[in-house]
């Protein structure tokens, strides 16, 4: 079975604990034929970029249902930066309101998927954005 | 070449993409690999395997700790099953190992089976020889084996580590499937459940009956969750480095794994001069004539043989 595979790192960040969203995502994705990192709960953004390094992964995505994407998702993008891995495709999912999303695409966040949306749209994101 | 340099002075981003070349595209890899190979045969390879459940990452988490208080670096190739129908894989092994990730002396890399079915991946062993040159000591291949197919890591792996549960209700089944003969150390993990006497009199029985040259495996308890039993262990892997080193198995082990490696690749090769000098059509036709009983599989593969070792020794094998 050679060939490209998609790799995804789903993480959660911060410390709320539901990650029935996250995993639901997981599972979606590994049925479309991608491989998914799926590294648990509470991931400080170090954690984050250093598991994407050493898994050599074409998408972040993060999952935040606390409120604290408006400093978590900055020093993620900072951190990819600084190990110039910026060419990682980064979405974000979870409780995010809309009036943040446009602050999070400025920075560099290619979408955020909020609750309510279908798989199917991740999946045919990912596999446009990855080429 | 710049790449190799990279590597052997610890370059983990230039690892992790070779990693990923060696995954999706080997060919190229090779040419790479090639390159990278006399930098390594310097690390220490350890098999983790067992049902899934058994613990095998919580293991491979308090045994990398250990190891790194001791001073010594650790590669983790951690091996979940692809999915046969989606091709795609949820790779969790990281989750037992969320501390580990920070820690600069540890490379972790998840991987799927993708299709290979003796329960590792087919770059196992370039992963494990870039780990090697990229100077890790010690390097943990983790992978689910339950049953006679998951042999393929006695082949790439030094040693094996066996870890098992009680309560399982397949104590029966461990011993009729023979997996126990492919364990150096065998371990009971979860001691504190329901069972664990009886489980390991059963094992011990076992070995009673199929002893093993010179090396009896022993066997440990452990309750890894409170790391209880990982020192014993650790010192049990020490005792088997001697072993083998003072045997000369180690050694014999990795001549045995190269020639299957050799045998693996030749075939390799094989199947990419039958599809590149046999086209489809005319596979179409031979098949066509077999069915119709117009002709014999065997005459029939006898011909097309002859027509390889034309095309072999005609145009050659200038890869």
């Amino acid at each position: 079975m050679e060939g490209k595979k998609i790799r995804v790192l789903i993480a959660k960040p911060g410390l709320d604990g539901h990650d029935r969203g996250a995993k639901i995502v997981a599972r979606a994705l590994r049925d479309a034929g991608m491989e998914v990192i799926y590294t648990g709960l509470r991931q400080t953004p170090e954690q984050i970029v250093e598991t994407a390094i050493q898994e050599d992964v074409n998408v972040i995505g993060l999952s935040i249902l606390s409120g604290a994407h408006t400093h978590l998702f900055p020093r993620l993008m900072e951190l990819l930066k600084e190990n110039k891995v910026e060419d990682i495709v980064v979405i974000g999912g979870g409780v995010i309101p809309e009036e943040d999303i446009y602050e999070l695409k400025k920075i560099g966040i290619a979408e955020v998927f909020t609750p309510g949306t279908n798989t199917r749209d991740i999946i045919k994101f990912i596999k446009e954005k990855v080429k | 070449m710049e790449i190799i340099e990279k590597i052997i002075n610890g370059d983990r981003k230039v690892a992790a993409k070779l990693i990923t070349l060696a995954e999706n595209d080997f060919s190229r890899a090779q040419n790479i690999l090639k390159e990278l190979y006399s930098y390594t045969g310097n690390a220490l390879v350890i098999g983790i395997t067992g049902p899934p459940g058994a613990g095998k990452s919580t293991i491979t988490d308090k045994l990398t700790k250990s190891l790194r208080k001791q001073g010594k670096t650790v590669g983790i190739v951690a091996i979940d099953p692809t999915s046969p129908f989606t091709g795609g894989a949820l790779l969790g092994d990281r989750i037992r190992m969320q501390d580990l990730s920070t820690d600069q002396g540890v490379f972790i890399r998840s991987m799927g089976t993708r299709g290979n079915l003796g329960g590792l991946s087919p770059a196992t062993q370039s992963t494990v020889r870039i780990l090697d040159a990229l100077g890790k000591d010690i390097i943990f291949i983790e992978t689910v084996g339950v049953g006679q197919a998951e042999v393929e890591i006695v082949k790439v792996a030094d040693m094996v580590v066996l870890i098992t549960m009680p309560g399982m209700g397949d104590d029966i089944q461990i011993i009729k499937a023979g997996i126990m003969e492919i364990g150096d150390i065998l371990v009971v993990n979860k001691a504190d459940k329901e069972g664990c006497e009886r489980l390991v009199t059963e094992i011990e029985m076992m070995l009673d009956f199929n002893p093993k040259s010179r090396w009896r495996p022993p066997v440990l308890k452990t309750i890894a969750i409170d790391n209880i039993g990982i020192q014993e262990l650790l010192q049990e892997i020490n005792n088997h480095i001697k072993y083998l080193n003072e045997s000369g198995e180690l050694e014999q082990r990795r001549q045995e794994s190269v020639k299957k490696e050799i045998f693996d690749l030749i075939q390799e090769k094989w199947k990419e001069i039958l599809s590149s000098s046999i086209n489809n059509g005319f596979l179409n036709k031979i098949a066509a004539r077999i069915v119709k009983r117009e002709e014999d599989p065997y005459t029939a593969v006898k011909k097309l043989s002859n027509i390889l070792i034309h095309s072999y020794t005609q145009g050659g094998m200038n890869k």
